[in-house]
C-alpha cells in the first residue's frame, strides 16, 4: 500500500521542484522515444517485394510529449504538499487527458472535411468528452483513496473508504438489486440496453462462481472459461442431438461441468500456487484445443450452431406469434422482445441462484473449511478437514456454476465455436474477481458491471478497447491491490460484526 | 532452444521475486518485432544481409526489448512490490495484454513474413527421396543461443551483478540490509531476461520468417513449461527443459498429430507438476511444519 | 506423579525417521499416560518435533509403531495413528499446535473455533447439502458449536477478543487461541508444540494453569485430556510434568518423572554439551528465535 503510484521513485526534493520534474519528464520522454521509436515510428507494411517500412515519426513525438506532459505533471504535484484532493487531481488530469487524447489519435481518421465539431465529428467528440469525464472520475476516486496524507496509518486509511463504501454498500446492494429486477420495464431501455444487461449478468454470474474458487478458497484458476466451455458444449450437444429441452440440459450441464473440475482437481489440487494457476491455465488451452480439433464432435472451428431456444414452461417464442407461443398463450402481441426479457430474467435467476449458494455456504462448516484453507492449509489438516475434499467440493462447485453460465451462453447465443472460449475470458472474469476484492460479492458485481459495461461502451474502438482494458486492469491494481472491497465480513459472531481489514486476511496458496 | 531461452527469463524473474512474468511471452514477441523492424531498417539504410549485419540487428533488437522489459517492470511490478500474491498476476495479464494489443495496433494484425536470410546448408545425408538437411540457418540458431548462453551464465556466475541477483533470489530482504540495491537487480534482472527473449524472438523471426501478434502467449506457455520441467529457479534446467519441449514437439508431430502438438505440450506440463513437482533439475523443498 | 490412575493413552514403540541419509529419530520408544502430562525435552536437533510430527500424522515414519490406545474411540483395539492419514488422527482423538502459531489470521476467534468443529458440524449439515436448504438439524448443531467455543474462549481468556480477527491478537493470546482451538476438536491426547515460547514469565505460569485444568478436565471439554509436550521452558516442564521424556540425537536417553530426570546424568551431559557451546543459557535458550523463552527458563531450570 505504501509503494509510490505510478512510476516514480523517491520524489525530487523541494529544493527546486520544476527543474527536478522537468528532468523526470524528460528521462520519461526519453525512454518513451526508446520504446515507441521503431515501434510505432516504423511500421511494416507489406509492399512491393517484401515487406516495407513505414514511417510514422509525428505519431512518435506526440506520444512522447503526451509521456512528458503526464509525467512533469505526477512528479510536480507528488513534490508539493496538497491537501490530499488535489494530488489526485494532479494525478487523474494528465491522465485522463492522455487517455482521451490516445483515443483520439488511434481513431480512424475522419472524413475529409470534417472536423470534431462539425456534424460527423460531433458523436466523437462527445465521446472523448464521456472519456474524459469518466476516466477522469476513476482516477480521481482511486487515487483519492490512497492519496491521503502520510500521517495516517495504513489500516485507518483504508478503513475510511471500506467505512464509507461499506455504509454505501448497505443501501447498494438492495440498490442495485432493485435496478436488475426492474430493468426491463423501464421505459427507456431498449433491446441494447437489454442484451447488454444479459452479458454484464453472465460475468456477473462467473464472477461469483470463480469466486468460490479463488475468492473462498484461495485457489487461483486461471482455465476458469474451460467449465464455462465444457458446460456450453454440454448443453449445446444435448439439445442438439437429443433434442433434450432446456430444463432438462441445463442441470446436465452443471454437473458435467462440476464433473470435470472434479477430473481436473484430483491430480493437481495438491499443487501449489502459481503452478496450480499455470496447470488450470494449461487445462483450460487443452479443453479449447480439443474442442478445436474434435471435429466429429464438436464440429471443429465451425462450432455448433442451431441451438434450441429455452421456452417458458414449454411456450415457445417464436417471433411468428401462433399456437403453442408464449405471445399466444398470454395473449399478447407477438415480440421478439420477449425473449430477451425471458433470457434476462434467467440469467438473473441464475446469477442470483449462484450468489445465494455462496452467501448460506460461507456462512457453514463448508465455507469456513474453505476460507481455513485459505489462511493455512496445515492447520486445517491439524483440525481434521479433509483437505482434499474440501478443496475439490469448491472446485466442483465454481465449475459448476460456470457451466450453467456456459449452458446459458450457447442458448443466448444459438451458436457457439471454440473461438469463445479464450484464455482472455478466463482472464477477464479473474480481474473481474480481484478487481471486486476476493471474497466480496458485491464487489465482484460492481467490478462486472464497470468492467464489461465500460467494455461495450468503447466497442466502436475496437483493438483500441483491448489495450485501454489491460492498462485499466494494471493501474487498477498498481492503485487498489485489493481490489474495490478489500475487506471481509466475519460470517459469525458473538457480538456486531465487525469488518476485518485485507491486511489480514490471507490469499491462498494453492 | 528457442523455448529453453525464453524459459531462462521465467526462471530468473521467477527465482528472484516469486512470480510468474505473465508478459514475458509478449516480451519475446516484441523482441521478434523489434528484429524485423532492425532488418528491414538496417536493410534500407544499404547494410545488406551478412554477418556483420545480423549481429548489428542483433544487438538494436536485444537494446530496445530490454528497454520494454525495463519499462513492463518499472510500470507495472515495482508498484505492486510487496503487495498480495494475486496483484501482480492480474497486472502482468494486464500488461500482457496490452502488449499484444499495442503491438497489433502499431504494427497491424497481419502476420508479417520474412524471406530467409541465411538461404542454403549443408546436405548431410541422402536417401531414396530423403535428404537430411542443416541448413545454415540451424546452424546460427544453434551457434547464437550458446553462445548467448555461455555469456549469460558467466554474468550470473561470475560478476558482483549475478552475485547480487543470487543474493535476492534466497532473501530479498537481507540482500537489502547487506547494502544490495535490490530495486535495482531486479530491474536488471527483467532487463536481462527481456534481452534474452529478444535474442529468441530474433531467433524465432530467422527459423520460421513468420511473425504476428499472437505468438506471445503460445510461446510464453510452453516456456513456462520448460522452465517448470527444467525445475524453476534452475537456470540449466530451464535450458534443457527448453531442448526437451522441442524435441517432443517436434516428434509428437511427426508421428502423431500435429493439430495436437500443443496439447502434448501442455500435458507434459500437467504431468511434470503432479509426478515431479520439482522438474527435473529442481531443489526439493521440504515443508516445515 | 499425579494420582490419576489407568492405561497408558499412547504408544510409541520402536519409532524411526528418516530423512535422506539422516537418521532424525532411531527407534524411541515411550508411553504416554493417560491423564496425565508428558514432556518431551532434549537438546536442540534431538529429534523432539520429528517424534511429534509422527504423532500428529504429518511426518509418515520409516519404521516403528505409534498407537493410540483409546478404548472409547475404536472398540478397545488401539488406534495405529501412523497409518492413519494426516486428517484422520483428529478423528482418532488427537489435537496439535504448531511451534510457529497457524491460526486463520483473516478469521475471528470465534470462527477458528467452529473451523475446529468442522467434522461434526458438516455431519450435522449432511454435507453441506442439507444447510444450504436450510434444514433445522444445522441451526442447532451451530449453537451448540458456539456454545462449546464460547466456552473455550471464557476458559482461555479471550471472550472479549471473541469477534477480533486472530491476526489482531497479542501474542499470547494467539498462544491461547490456538490451544482453545485443539481444543475443540474434543481430542483425548492434546500435543503441543512448544506452547511457552514468546511467553513472558507471567503468560508462562498462566499457560501452566491452563494445561493443568485442560488435563484434570475442569476445562469445558469436561473429561480429562492427556496432554504431550514439547518445551523449552523447563520452569513449566518441571512444575506441570507428569512425566518426562529426553531426547538426544535421536535417541531416548532417559525417561521418569521430573525429579528423576533432573538428576539423571546421562540428561545433565547432554544439557551440559550443549552448554559448553552457549555458555550462560541453562537449558536451550535462544532456540528457533525464543529468546524471551530462554530468558524465562533460567530460574525453572536451575531450581
Amino acid at each position: 500500500m505504501s509503494a509510490p503510484a505510478g512510476v516514480a521513485e523517491a520524489p525530487p526534493r523541494a529544493a527546486a521542484p520544476v527543474a527536478g520534474a522537468l528532468r523526470e519528464a524528460g528521462l520519461a520522454a526519453l525512454v518513451a522515444l526508446g520504446l515507441f521509436g521503431p515501434m510505432v515510428g516504423l511500421r511494416t507494411e507489406p509492399g512491393a517485394g517484401g515487406l516495407m517500412l513505414v514511417q510514422r515519426w509525428p505519431t512518435v513525438a506526440l506520444l512522447c510529449a503526451m509521456v512528458f506532459v503526464g509525467r512533469f505533471g505526477l512528479v510536480w504535484a507528488r513534490s508539493h504538499r496538497f491537501p490530499a484532493f488535489l494530488p489526485a487531481l494532479a494525478r487523474a488530469v494528465p491522465l485522463a487527458l492522455a487517455l482521451a487524447l490516445l483515443f483520439a489519435l488511434m481513431l480512424p481518421p475522419l472524413p475529409t472535411g470534417e472536423t470534431l465539431l462539425s456534424a460527423g465529428g460531433h458523436d466523437r467528440a462527445l465521446a472523448l468528452l464521456a472519456l474524459f469525464v469518466v476516466a477522469g472520475g476513476v482516477f480521481l476516486a482511486l487515487g483519492w483513496g490512497r492519496a491521503a496524507p502520510a500521517v495516517a496509518v495504513a489500516s485507518t486509511r483504508s478503513g475510511r473508504w471500506e467505512g464509507s463504501l461499506r455504509r454505501f454498500g448497505r443501501v447498494l446492494g438492495p440498490l442495485l438489486l432493485a435496478l436488475a429486477l426492474l430493468l426491463p420495464a423501464l421505459p427507456w431501455v431498449g433491446r441494447y440496453t437489454l442484451d447488454l444487461g444479459i452479458l454484464v449478468l453472465t460475468y456477473v454470474m462467473l464472477g461469483w462462481g470463480l469466486n468460490i474458487v479463488v475468492g473462498l478458497a484461495g485457489l487461483l484458476d486461471l482455465g476458469y472459461v474451460a467449465f464455462y466451455a465444457v458446460g456450453a458444449y454440454s448443453y449445446a450437444l444435448l439439445s442438439t442431438s437429443l433434442g433434450w429441452s432446456f430444463w432438462l440440459c441445463l442441470p446436465l450441464a452443471g454437473i458435467m461441468a462440476a464433473f470435470a473440475g472434479i477430473l481436473l482437481g484430483f491430480p493437481v489440487l495438491r499443487l501449489r500456487g502459481d503452478y496450480l494457476a499455470i496447470v488450470t491455465l494449461g487445462f483450460g488451452e487443452i479443453i479449447r484445443i480439443v474442442l478445436l480439433n474434435w471435429v466429429s464432435l464438436t464440429g471443429g472451428p465451425n462450432g455448433i450452431g442451431g441451438i434450441p431456444r429455452p421456452s417458458f414452461f414449454g411456450l415457445s417464442f417464436s417471433a411468428g406469434g401462433g399456437p403453442g407461443s408464449f405471445a399466444d398463450f398470454f395473449g399478447l402481441e407477438p415480440s421478439p422482445t420477449h425473449r430477451v426479457v425471458f433470457l434476462y430474467y434467467l440469467i438473473l435467476a441464475l446469477a442470483l441462484l449462484t450468489n445465494w449458494v455462496t452467501i448460506r455456504l460461507r456462512r457453514q462448516p463448508l465455507g469456513r473449511a474453505w476460507e481455513a484453507l485459505r489462511e493455512d492449509e496445515i492447520a486445517c489438516r491439524a483440525l481434521g478437514i479433509n483437505v482434499t475434499t474440501t478443496k475439490l467440493t469448491a472446485f466442483a462447485l465454481g465449475a459448476m456454476f460456470g457451466g450453467f453460465a456456459g449452458a446459458f451462453f450457447a442458448t443466448r447465443q444459438a451458436f457457439i465455436s471454440p473461438e469463445s472460449f479464450t484464455f482472455l475470458e478466463s482472464a477477464i472474469v479473474l480481474a473481474i474477481v480481484v478487481l471486486g476484492g476476493l471474497g466480496s460479492q458485491i464487489g465482484v458485481a460492481i467490478a462486472a458491471v464497470v468492467m464489461i459495461g465500460g467494455f461495450e461502451v468503447f466497442r466502436d474502438l475496437a483493438e483500441w478497447r483491448m489495450l485501454v482494458f489491460g492498462g485499466a486492469m494494471v493501474l487498477i491494481m498498481v492503485l487498489r491491490p485489493r481490489g474495490i472491497v478489500a475487506s471481509r465480513t466475519p460470517t459469525v459472531a458473538l457480538g456486531k460484526r465487525r469488518a476485518i481489514s485485507g491486511e489480514l486476511v490471507g490469499e491462498g496458496h494453492g | 532452444m528457442i523455448y529453453g531461452l525464453i524459459a531462462v527469463g521465467y526462471t530468473m524473474v521467477y527465482g528472484i521475486i516469486g512470480m510468474i512474468n505473465f508478459a514475458h511471452g509478449d516480451v519475446f514477441m516484441v523482441g521478434a518485432f523489434l528484429a524485423l523492424i532492425s532488418i528491414l531498417a538496417l536493410g534500407a539504410g544499404g547494410i545488406a544481409a551478412g554477418p556483420a549485419a545480423l549481429l548489428l540487428v542483433l544487438l538494436l533488437t536485444v537494446a530496445f526489448t530490454a528497454l520494454y522489459g525495463w519499462t513492463v517492470e518499472r510500470l507495472a511490478y515495482r508498484p505492486l512490490r510487496g503487495s498480495f500474491r494475486l496483484a501482480p498476476l492480474i497486472s502482468a495479464i494486464g500488461m500482457s495484454i496490452v502488449l499484444q494489443n499495442y503491438v497489433q495496433i502499431a504494427q497491424g494484425a497481419r502476420v508479417k513474413p520474412l524471406e530467409p536470410l541465411v538461404p542454403g546448408g549443408i546436405t548431410l545425408l541422402t536417401e531414396a527421396g530423403f535428404a537430411a538437411q542443416l541448413s545454415y540457418m540451424q546452424m546460427l540458431i544453434v551457434a547464437v543461443t550458446l553462445g548467448v548462453l555461455a555469456v549469460f551464465t558467466w554474468l550470473v556466475t561470475r560478476t558482483p551483478l549475478g552475485r547480487a541477483m543470487r543474493a535476492c533470489e534466497q532473501d530479498r530482504r537481507m540482500a537489502s540490509l547487506l547494502g544490495i540495491d535490490t530495486d535495482r537487480t531486479i530491474s536488471l534482472t527483467f532487463v536481462i531476461g527481456a534481452g534474452l527473449a529478444a535474442v529468441a524472438g530474433m531467433m524465432y523471426l530467422l527459423r520460421y520468417g513468420v511473425i504476428d501478434f499472437y505468438i506471445g502467449f503460445l510461446a510464453g506457455v510452453k516456456a513456462f513449461t520448460a522452465a517448470v520441467l527444467g525445475g524453476i529457479g534452475s537456470l540449466p534446467g530451464a535450458v534443457l527443459g527448453g531442448l526437451l519441449i522441442g524435441l517432443i514437439e517436434t516428434f509428437w508431430s511427426a508421428y502423431f498429430s500435429v493439430q495436437y502438438k500443443d496439447v502434448a505440450a501442455f500435458s507434459i506440463l500437467v504431468l511434470t507438476l503432479v509426478f515431479l513437482p520439482t522438474g527435473l533439475l529442481g531443489r526439493a523443498e521440504v515443508e516445515k511444519v | 506423579m499425579s494420582g490419576v490412575a489407568g492405561t497408558d493413552i499412547l504408544r510409541v514403540e520402536d519409532l524411526s525417521m528418516r530423512f535422506g541419509g539422516l537418521l532424525a529419530v532411531a527407534g524411541v520408544s515411550f508411553e504416554a499416560a493417560r491423564g496425565a502430562i508428558t514432556s518431551l525435552i532434549g537438546p536442540n536437533g534431538a529429534g523432539k518435533t520429528t517424534v511429534f510430527n509422527c504423532v500428529t500424522g504429518f511426518y509418515r515414519p520409516t519404521g516403528g509403531a505409534v498407537l493410540l490406545q483409546a478404548p472409547e474411540v475404536a472398540g478397545g483395539a488401539p488406534v495405529a495413528l501412523h497409518r492413519l492419514a494426516g486428517h484422520r488422527i483428529v478423528r482418532a482423538g488427537v489435537a496439535r499446535t504448531f511451534q510457529n502459531i497457524r491460526l486463520f489470521s483473516g478469521m475471528t476467534a470465534l470462527e477458528n473455533l467452529l473451523v475446529a468443529q468442522h467434522n461434526a458440524l458438516m455431519a450435522a449439515t449432511g454435507w453441506g447439502i442439507g444447510a444450504v436448504l436450510g434444514l433445522v438439524r444445522y441451526p442447532r448443531a451451530e449453537a451448540a458449536a458456539i456454545d462449546r467455543a464460547r466456552a473455550w474462549l471464557a476458559a482461555t481468556n479471550l471472550l472479549e477478543r471473541a469477534d477480533d480477527p486472530a491476526g489482531a491478537l497479542p501474542y499470547g493470546a494467539q498462544r491461547r487461541l490456538e490451544i482453545a482451538r485443539a481444543m475443540c476438536t474434543d481430542p483425548l491426547l492434546l500435543c503441543l508444540d512448544e506452547p511457552a515460547a514468546g511467553l513472558n514469565p507471567r503468560e508462562s505460569d498462566q499457560l501452566a494453569a491452563l494445561l493443568l485444568r485442560i488435563r484434570s478436565g475442569e476445562a469445558p471439554n469436561g473429561a480429562p485430556c492427556s496432554i504431550l509436550l514439547i518445551e523449552h521452558d523447563m520452569g513449566v516442564v518441571m512444575r506441570i510434568s507428569d512425566r518426562v521424556v529426553v531426547l538426544d540425537h535421536g535417541r531416548k536417553i532417559a525417561d521418569g518423572t521430573p525429579a528423576a530426570v533432573r538428576a539423571d546424568p546421562k540428561v545433565i551431559a547432554a544439557y551440559l554439551g550443549e552448554e559448553e557451546a552457549d555458555e550462560d543459557a541453562p537449558a536451550e535458550a535462544g532456540v528457533a528465535g525464543s529468546g524471551v523463552a530462554g530468558a524465562a527458563s533460567g530460574p525453572g531450570g536451575t531450581a
